[in-house]
């Protein structure tokens, strides 16, 4: 800013403060003092012609009273946000829960794309450790949180994850095989092989693409979430992101433009409790996420991210507000992290392994919806085997595709770069095929010109 | 000199257009100039929007959205949060999905705080989605040294941002300039930054009926040839082009033809025509006020190494600012940033009139 800028700048809040100041003491000088109403108490002074406590300042942002009391906001509440959840460990849904009714067909739905979200999870993080791909993320123990909040959803609602979502877009109707394609980075990738694999996008799902720099989504989310209002759209637009990614300047940012901005977007976060190898203990202070919200005049839920019902009965709710209410919603998902961060990571180096086995046998989100079909008569063993066999059968084959086709050709790594590409990258894509052309003894066999 | 420009700058109301009435020529500000070419694209087009800090209801820190807010409503003209990260983000997303933002950083050097998105997520994006998300997105603003106001507000980022692919660098001299690029930039599909030059807000310039016209637009990636001549090379970008011109007056007293290039756009560079006046002179001297590591001229010259060197009659000469952070204290800052006379010895040298500076070193 430059000085002259500066200069006006504070005069005007000068001015601003000034009136302000004056439309206070008058609105006080004018008040008079109600005595009867006023209870003695130890500091008070007996002489003082107006009870503080009978004071308003008109400050910006609303009229606040004045105490005599000197008291420090606690840094937590007394109680910690309770958690929401419709079914208990055993599946059994708890009595007096409030839940939106899914039919049959629905929830097996549900079932069949958390357990393929698992099989594809569990035949992806193989083929890495094969070597025959670079990298994986799983989202194991996440499950519920990835396919009941697409669930609850419309197609419609743009969708900015964070690398831990792929539920999601599966739900979407993103075929297995175009997961191992871009896993794969083969000349079929939609991505045409830029992106590491599970970094997955797709505009015919209304899904962005995945970014590496974590909780940049969230300020895409409420700008997409803008655009969506301004053009008057039936939808809001989604972020997810981890306990981690609440750290970023980015998340705050979201909070608070989303709230300022009144934009329909919903904050979705997957409170795993760990960021690779800090748990959140190191990463926060406060209540976890949801507190955070209020701070920002954000709504916000906490909900249990292993109960598929109360994720999508919180979802649908928090979409039904967010798209009439026009307002953002925060979501906080405790859940654990059961698979390492990624392929990158040992997670039993920093954490018990215990601990791990606990999340996985006893709190596992999948095995718990299917105890609650299986009581409603929906499911059975069979229909088990039958699904698990048919979708490891089905990845298997999808891999070995995948890794049979062509790797993309030459011309995919000038395109896009910008939407008309400029001289310069003509010229070199010219060179290069020129070169390769010329010495092709020197050049890799697996680059079609 | 600068001390003149401050004390000028800060007499000057910013808000009111600085008009030469003694031209015949219709003269224009350069603050008029951004100003109409926002609005007419605005007008012709719903899904342009103005974000950033004190768009709206202050008018702009420097005047460029006057009247747009009363124009175009609040929804079009977002006064935003302080949080650069936050405005740049939600632009880029509202770009993704649909709407073409002009995001106006109160300085480029704040948007540092917002690099992350200009380059991660702007620049990349449509190349990482295999072109499914394009960004048509302009980042614009005041950029490199104004005059008193030290190392966090003068700082040029051109050669920053002209390093990264995905993005177009675009740098106005003129009110033609202003108007012409900031058009293309609106229209563009792709993420453009457009540097701006605080002193160049009030400075006014002839323009044509053709300039005035709604429908003008200037290409982006081709340079102007500012000043033909036959000697030396001059090639600078924004303010510079002004001082390169004076240059060149001075050097034409004394003999010397010198060809002034405005470059116009930093990314695409236009190299041809760079190399072609240069196959033209001989001789070539860069001038730029930001650092001279790596900057723009540094380009320039290995650009004419590489396809022009046999035609160089003399060593490239580079002008730039000092290697140091903007010095507050003006008889320091003046010595920070190039003045004409550097611009003219440097010339000299070229066209060995005087002692090549190595022999002095």
């Amino acid at each position: 800013m430059s000085m002259n800028t500066m200069i006006r700048k504070s005069t005007t809040i000068l001015t601003y403060f000034k009136s302000n100041y004056n439309n206070f003491f008058s609105t006080s000088t004018r008040r008079k003092p109600n005595l009867t109403n006023h209870h003695p108490r130890r500091f008070n002074s007996t002489t003082s012609p107006n009870p503080i406590h009978d004071q308003v300042i008109d400050f910006p942002g609303g009229n606040l009273k004045f105490i005599p009391q000197m008291t420090f906001l606690s840094e937590s509440q007394q109680h910690r946000v309770p958690c929401y959840r419709v079914l208990d460990d055993n599946g059994e849904p708890i009595f007096g829960t409030d839940f939106v009714q899914v039919s049959e067909d629905f929830a097996v739905k549900m079932y069949n794309n958390m357990v393929a979200l698992q099989t594809m999870d569990t035949i992806f993080y193989e083929a890495q450790r094969q070597g025959r791909i670079s990298f994986y993320v799983t989202t194991n123990g996440e499950e519920a949180i990835n396919i009941a909040s697409a669930a609850a959803l419309s197609m419609n609602d743009v969708i900015f994850p964070q690398y831990r979502e792929q539920g999601v877009l599966l739900w979407r109707g993103f075929t297995l095989q175009e997961f191992a394609n871009q896993c794969f980075s083969n000349k079929f990738d939609n991505g045409k092989g830029r992106q590491m694999p599970a970094h997955y996008g797709s505009n015919k799902h209304n899904y962005m693409n995945v970014a590496s720099t974590v909780a940049t989504q969230i300020p895409h989310a409420v700008g997409a979430a803008y655009s969506l209002k301004m053009d008057k759209k039936d939808a809001c637009a989604v972020t997810y992101f981890g306990d981690g990614g609440s750290s970023e300047g980015d998340f705050h940012a979201g909070l608070n433009f989303a709230a300022v901005m009144e934009a329909p977007v919903i904050f979705i976060c997957r409170n795993n409790g760990w960021a690779i190898s800090t748990p959140t203990s190191d990463q926060f202070r406060s209540d976890g996420i949801v507190v955070k919200g209020q701070a920002y005049g954000v709504r916000s839920i906490r909900v249990d991210g292993n109960d598929a019902l109360a994720i999508y009965s919180a979802v649908q709710a928090a979409r039904q507000m967010a798209v009439s209410e026009e307002r953002p919603i925060l979501i906080e998902a405790l859940t654990y992290r059961v698979g390492h961060h990624s392929t990158s990571d040992d997670s039993t180096k920093y954490r018990p392994a215990n601990e791990i086995e606990w999340w996985r046998l006893s709190r596992d989100p999948v095995a718990r919806f299917r105890k609650w079909i299986e009581r409603n008569g929906w499911w059975n063993d069979m229909a088990e085997s039958e699904l698990r066999n048919s979708l490891r059968q089905q990845l298997l084959q999808t891999i070995q595709v995948a890794e049979s086709v062509e790797k993309p050709p030459l011309a995919d790594m000038f395109s896009d770069v910008y939407d008309v590409p400029p001289s310069n990258l003509h010229e070199q894509e010219k060179r290069l095929k020129e070169t390769v052309k010329k010495h092709p003894h020197v050049y890799p066999t697996n680059i079609s010109i | 000199m600068l001390g003149v420009i401050r004390n000028k700058n800060l007499l000057r109301p910013s808000f009111s257009a600085f008009r030469h009435l003694s031209s015949s020529a219709k003269q224009m500000t350069v603050r008029d100039a951004l100003n109409s070419a926002l609005d007419e694209e605005m007008s012709a087009d719903p899904k342009v929007f103005l974000m950033g800090e004190e768009v709206g209801e202050y008018q702009g820190a420097y005047k460029i959205s006057k009247g747009l807010l009363e124009k175009y409503g609040p929804e079009r003209v977002l006064d935003t949060p302080i949080t650069e990260a936050g405005f740049t983000g939600i632009g880029v997303g509202a770009a993704y999905y649909g709407l073409k933002p002009v995001v106006e950083f109160m300085t480029f050097n704040f948007s540092m705080q917002a690099i992350d998105h200009i380059i991660n997520s702007a620049a990349k994006s449509n190349y990482m989605s295999a072109g499914q998300i394009n960004v048509p997105i302009v980042f614009r603003g005041p950029n490199g040294a104004a005059a008193g106001v030290g190392a966090q507000h003068s700082h040029c980022y051109a050669s920053w941002y002209g390093s990264c692919p995905g993005l177009k660098v675009l740098a106005p001299y003129s009110s033609e300039d202003a108007r012409g690029l900031l058009k293309a930039a609106i229209r563009d599909p792709d993420p453009v930054v457009f540097l701006e030059n605080e002193l160049l807000y009030g400075e006014s310039f002839p323009v044509s009926a053709e300039v005035l016209d709604s429908s003008f637009c200037l290409p982006i990636g081709k340079a102007k040839i500012e000043r033909e001549g036959k000697d030396v090379t001059i090639t600078a970008f924004s303010k510079m082009v002004g001082f390169a011109l004076k240059a060149a007056e001075t050097l034409e007293k004394e003999g010397i033809s010198a060809e002034v290039i405005n470059l116009r756009s930093i990314r695409p560079l236009d190299r041809a025509t760079i190399n072609a006046s240069v196959r033209k002179t001989n001789r070539l001297v860069t001038v730029e006020e930001g650092f001279p590591q790596h900057g723009v001229g540094a380009e320039i010259c290995a650009s004419v190494i590489e396809e022009s060197f046999g035609y160089l009659d003399a060593p490239v000469e580079r002008i730039a600012g000092a290697d140091v952070p903007m010095p507050y204290a003006a008889n320091l800052e003046r010595l920070a940033v190039p003045q004409i006379e550097d611009i003219v010895r440097a010339a000299k040298r070229a066209c060995h009139r005087s002692v090549p500076m190595a022999a002095t070193a």
